[in-house]
C-alpha cells in the first residue's frame, strides 16, 4: 500500500475552486515532486495536507489514516511536518530559539539535543549564528532554518513548500543536495512543491505537474523530463 | 428604485406628525420615553454613520455629547440665545471637538482609536470639576421652559412639558435621519463606502482617505452634540454624572444590536435600550431584589446582549439573516 | 528634594501602570485585541481578595488568591468568549471591531455583576501598611512601606515574567505563537491553548495591579476605570507589543503625571493624559519600542 494516498482531492477558496478532483499515490521513501506555475494550487494543497485548511471533497491518508479534519499541530506529532512557503521562520526570535521551535513538543529531550545537533552539522552556517536574530539571515539561511526546525521534529513525511523560492542558483543547488542527502539518510517521505522544475525533478523519484488545480500528468520524474511535450507546455524550458 | 426625494420627504412629514398626533394620546411617562427614544436615535444614528459606513470606531461619543450639551447649555445660559440655536452651538462644538479627533482617528487603527477615544470617556466628563464655570459634580440646570403658545394653542389641551420635548427631540432626530440617509446618497456617503470596502483601492482611485475618515468623524461627532444637548434638556441639567463610560458603552450597545450598518435599525436600538430599564425596574420589583440587583440589572442585559450580538449575529440580525441564506 | 520627592511618587504609580500595561500588551501580542475588559477582570480578582481578607484578616494571603483569580478569569474570557468569537465572525463589517465591542461587554458585565454582588458602594481593601512617608533625617519623604511595596511586587511579577519568556520553553511558545502563529501551529504548538495560557498571564499582572492599588484608594465596580486609561496609554508609549516598553511606558507616564502634578497642578491630569496619548500618537506612532508593524491603516 502507498504511504501517502490523495484521491479526488477538491480544495476551494469560497466559490473559487484551487485544486479540482486531485489523485496521486506515494510510496514510503519516495520524493515527490509537485510542479505547477504560480496559482496551479500548489500551495493550496499542501496547506489542506498539513490542516491549516479544510478540504472540501476527497480524502487524503497518511499510512491508512486521514490527514483531512486534523489539526496542524496534531499532524507535527504524529510525523507529518509542513515548511511553508516564504522561509517559514520567526524573524522576531533568534536562530537558537527557532530551532528550539521544532522539538518543543517532544518529551524525549535528549533526541531533540541529538537532531539539533544532526541539523548544526547539516547546516553548519547556523551554528555560526546561533544567538543571531533570524531576521539577519539570509534567504538560504532562513530556508536552512526552516528545514532543520522541521528536521528536529523527527519527521516521516515532510511537505517543502518552494524551498528555492527568491534564491540564487547557486544556493538553490546546495538546497536540494541537502534535501537529497537527507531523505535517504533519514528514510523520509517528501513533498515538494516547486515552480522550479528543473531543479525539483532531477532529485525527485516522482513528479506529478498540475495547472489551475487539476493533475496534467504524474509519472517517474525522468519519463516527465524526457517527455518533449510536457516540457514545452509545463516545466518551462 | 431611487425614490423621489419629495415622496421620501413627504413620507418624512408624515412619520412626523403621526408621531406628534400620537403624543396627545399617551401618558405623560411614555411621552417622556418617546423623548428618550428619540434622543438615543440620534446618539445611535452618529455611530452608526462613523462605524458602519466610514469604519471608524469611537467609544467616545459620550464624551462628544458632553461637550455638545455643555455648549449648548453655556451658550443659553449667558448668551440667552434661543434653544434651537443653543442646540446648533452645542452640535457645532462637538464637531469642532471631533474634528480634532478626528484628525488623529484618521491616522489610528481599530484598538489604537478605541482606546483613544476611551479614554476621552473616562477622563472628559472629570474637567467640570476643574472648572468652576462648569459647575462641578452639580452640573448647570437647563430649563428651555413651555412650548411657544403658538404651537400649544394650535393643539388644544394642556400642553405639557414633556410633550414639548418630545415634539423637539422628534422632529430632531428625523432631521437627522433625513439628513444622514441624504448625506449617504451624497458624494461624501459614496465616498465613505468606497473607503470602508476597500481602503487601497478608493486609495488608488484618487479618494482622500484621511480627509473622508475626518469628516465622517466631524459629522457623526456634531450629531453626537446634539444628542447630547437633547440629553441635557430632558435631564434639566448637565453634570458629569449624566456622560459617564457607561453612557458611551450604551449607544454603541445600540448601533451593535441595530446592526452597525442599518440606518433603521436605530430606531430598535434605541427603543431597546429604554425597554430595558423600565423591563429590569419591574422583574427586579416583581422578584422583591435589592436595590444592588435593579440599579446593575440594566447595565447586565444589556452587556449580555451586546456579548451575544457580537458573537452570534456580528454585523446585525438583519444582515446575518442574508448571509446565511447565501451559504 | 522636591525632586526627588516626585520622582518616587511617580515610580510608585508608574509601578501599577506598568502592571496594567503589561496585561494589555500580553492579550494584544497574542490576540491582537486591546482587552478593555481587563478593568472588568482585574476588579473581580480585587474583589475576590477582598473576600479572602474579610475571612482571614490577612493582606498578604488574600494577594495569591486575587492573582490565581485574575488568571482563572482571564483564561476563562479568552477559551469562552474570545475564541468562539474568533472562529465566528471574520468577515462582514464588523468583524475588525468585533473583539474591541466584545472586551467591552464583558467590561459592562463585570461591572453589573460586581455591583449586583458587592453594591456600588465604597469599600476598604486595606494593606496593614503604613501609607505614611519614611522619614529621612528631619526630611518626610512622600514615599511610604505601601509605596515601597508596590514598587517591590511590581518589579518581581515583571523579574518573574521576563525570566519565563526568556528561559523557559513556555515562554518560547507564548512568543512564537504571538509573533507568527500560522509558523508556531506548523512547529507543532498548540496556538489555541497557548493564547489562554498568556491571557491568564495577562489576567493574573491585572490582578497584582488590582491588589497593590487599591489598599491606596478605595474598591468599587468601576475604580480601575482610569488605571485601564493610563495602562492604555504607558502601552501606546511603549509601542503595544513591547513587554519592556510596557513597563518603561508605564514608569515614564507614572513619573510624568507626578511631575506634571507637583509642578502645574492636579487640574490637568486627565487632559494631560490625554495629550501625551495624542502627542505619541503623532509623533511617534509606534512608540519608544514597538515593532515596525504600523498602527495606522492605509
Amino acid at each position: 500500500m502507498s504511504a501517502l494516498v490523495v484521491s479526488n482531492l477538491s480544495i476551494s477558496h469560497g466559490a473559487i475552486s484551487a485544486v479540482k478532483d486531485l489523485s496521486f499515490t506515494i510510496e514510503k521513501g519516495q520524493l515527490a515532486a509537485i510542479i505547477g506555475s504560480n496559482g496551479a494550487g500548489k500551495t493550496t494543497l499542501l496547506r489542506a495536507l498539513s490542516g491549516l485548511i479544510p478540504a472540501s471533497h476527497g480524502t487524503a491518508t497518511w499510512q491508512g489514516k486521514s490527514l483531512l479534519g486534523v489539526k496542524p499541530e496534531d499532524l507535527v506529532r504524529s510525523g507529518i511536518v509542513h515548511v511553508s512557503e516564504g522561509k517559514s521562520v520567526i524573524p522576531e526570535l533568534n536562530v537558537k530559539e527557532n530551532l528550539a521551535l521544532g522539538g518543543i513538543w517532544r518529551k524525549d529531550k535528549k533526541d531533540v539535543a541529538l537532531a539539533t545537533e544532526e541539523v548544526l552539522e547539516l547546516f553548519p552556517r547556523l551554528r555560526e549564528r546561533l544567538q543571531q536574530s533570524a531576521d539577519t539571515l539570509s534567504g538560504g539561511e532562513r530556508q536552512m532554518l526552516a528545514i532543520g526546525r522541521a528536521l528536529i521534529a523527527r519527521p516521516q513525511l515532510l511537505l517543502l513548500d518552494e524551498p528555492s523560492l527568491g534564491l540564487a542558483p547557486l544556493i538553490i543547488e546546495q538546497i536540494f543536495e541537502a534535501i537529497n542527502k537527507l531523505r535517504h539518510r533519514l528514510d523520509l517521505t517528501v513533498l515538494l512543491v516547486e515552480q522550479n522544475a528543473m531543479s525539483a525533478l532531477k532529485i525527485a523519484d516522482i513528479g506529478i505537474i498540475i495547472n489551475v488545480g487539476s493533475l496534467v500528468a504524474s509519472g517517474p520524474s525522468q519519463e516527465l523530463l524526457a517527455d518533449a511535450n510536457l516540457r514545452a507546455a509545463y516545466l518551462g524550458y | 428604485m431611487r425614490k423621489s426625494k419629495s415622496l421620501s420627504a413627504l413620507i418624512f412629514l408624515a412619520i412626523g406628525l403621526f408621531l406628534l398626533g400620537l403624543s396627545n394620546f399617551v401618558d405623560e411617562l411614555r411621552v417622556y420615553q418617546g423623548a428618550q427614544i428619540a434622543v438615543y436615535v440620534i446618539a445611535i444614528s452618529s455611530i452608526i454613520l462613523l462605524t458602519g459606513y466610514s469604519g471608524q470606531i469611537s467609544l467616545g461619543h459620550g464624551a462628544l455629547m458632553a461637550i455638545g450639551g455643555y455648549a449648548a447649555v453655556l451658550s443659553y445660559t449667558y448668551w440667552h440665545v434661543p434653544f434651537l440655536i443653543a442646540f446648533t452651538i452645542g452640535a457645532l462644538a462637538a464637531a469642532l471637538g471631533g474634528f480634532i479627533l478626528g484628525m488623529a482617528a484618521a491616522r489610528l487603527s481599530g484598538p489604537y482609536l478605541a482606546g483613544t477615544t476611551l479614554a476621552l470617556a473616562v477622563g472628559l466628563p472629570s474637567l467640570a470639576n476643574q472648572f468652576h464655570i462648569l459647575g462641578g459634580e452639580q452640573g448647570l440646570s437647563f430649563d428651555i421652559g413651555e412650548a411657544p403658545k403658538w404651537i400649544a394653542n394650535k393643539t388644544g389641551g394642556d400642553f405639557t412639558q414633556y410633550k414639548w420635548f418630545f415634539w423637539v427631540s422628534v422632529v430632531c432626530a428625523l432631521a437627522t435621519i433625513w439628513f444622514i440617509k441624504n448625506l449617504l446618497q451624497s458624494r461624501f456617503g459614496r465616498t465613505w463606502r468606497a473607503v470602508r470596502g476597500n481602503p487601497s483601492a478608493a486609495a488608488l482611485s484618487g479618494i482622500n482617505i484621511g480627509r473622508s475618515k475626518v469628516l465622517a468623524f466631524t459629522v457623526s461627532s456634531a450629531l453626537a452634540g446634539l444628542a447630547g444637548a437633547l440629553l441635557a434638556m430632558l435631564l434639566g441639567l448637565v453634570a458629569p454624572m449624566a456622560f459617564t463610560l457607561t453612557l458611551s458603552f450604551t449607544i454603541v450597545t445600540g448601533a451593535v444590536l441595530a446592526g452597525v450598518t442599518n440606518l433603521a435599525g436605530s430606531i430598535v436600538g434605541a427603543v431597546v435600550l429604554v425597554v430595558i430599564p423600565e423591563f429590569t425596574d419591574a422583574v427586579a420589583t416583581h422578584l422583591g431584589g435589592s436595590e444592588k440587583i435593579s440599579a446593575n440589572l440594566p447595565g447586565l442585559i444589556t452587556s449580555v446582549l451586546l456579548i451575544l450580538t457580537v458573537i452570534f449575529a456580528p454585523n446585525g440580525p438583519k444582515l446575518h439573516k442574508r448571509k446565511k441564506a447565501n451559504n | 528634594m522636591l525632586f526627588l520627592d516626585t520622582l518616587l511618587i511617580g515610580l510608585s504609580s508608574g509601578a501599577i501602570y506598568a502592571l496594567m500595561a503589561l496585561a494589555l500588551v500580553l492579550v494584544w501580542r497574542s490576540t491582537r485585541v486591546v482587552n478593555f475588559a481587563q478593568a472588568g477582570q482585574a476588579i473581580l480578582s480585587t474583589y475576590l481578595g477582598y473576600e479572602v481578607m474579610s475571612v482571614t484578616h490577612n493582606y498578604w494571603v488574600s494577594i495569591p488568591f486575587a492573582i490565581l483569580g485574575g488568571a482563572a478569569i482571564a483564561a476563562f474570557v479568552d477559551a469562552v468568549i474570545m475564541r468562539s468569537l474568533a472562529k465566528r465572525s471574520h468577515k462582514g463589517s464588523v468583524s475588525e471591531i468585533a473583539p474591541v465591542i466584545a472586551t467591552l461587554g464583558l467590561l459592562g458585565l463585570i461591572r453589573s455583576l460586581t455591583g449586583m454582588i458587592w453594591g456600588n458602594a465604597y469599600l476598604q481593601y486595606t494593606s496593614p501598611l503604613s501609607s505614611k512617608g519614611y522619614t529621612i533625617g528631619s526630611h518626610t519623604i512622600p514615599f511610604s512601606p505601601l509605596n515601597l511595596v508596590i514598587v517591590v511586587g511590581a518589579l518581581f511579577v515583571m523579574g518573574v515574567f521576563a525570566a519565563i519568556f526568556k528561559f523557559t520553553n513556555l515562554g518560547l511558545a507564548l512568543r512564537a505563537a504571538s509573533f507568527q502563529p500560522e509558523i508556531s501551529r506548523l512547529a507543532g504548538i498548540r496556538v489555541d491553548r497557548i493564547r489562554t495560557v498568556g491571557w491568564a498571564f495577562a489576567g493574573a499582572a491585572g490582578a497584582v495591579a488590582g491588589a497593590l492599588v487599591t489598599p491606596t484608594t478605595y474598591l468599587s465596580p468601576n475604580s480601575l476605570d482610569l488605571l485601564l486609561v493610563s495602562g492604555f496609554v504607558a502601552a501606546v508609549i511603549g509601542g503595544l507589543d513591547s513587554l519592556i516598553g510596557a513597563v518603561l511606558g508605564g514608569l515614564l507616564l507614572g513619573v510624568g503625571f507626578a511631575f506634571i502634578l507637583q509642578y502645574i497642578g492636579t487640574s490637568v491630569t486627565f487632559s494631560a493624559a490625554f495629550i501625551i496619548l495624542i502627542l505619541v500618537l503623532f509623533v511617534r506612532p509606534r512608540g519608544i519600542l514597538g515593532s515596525k508593524v504600523g498602527r495606522r491603516d492605509a
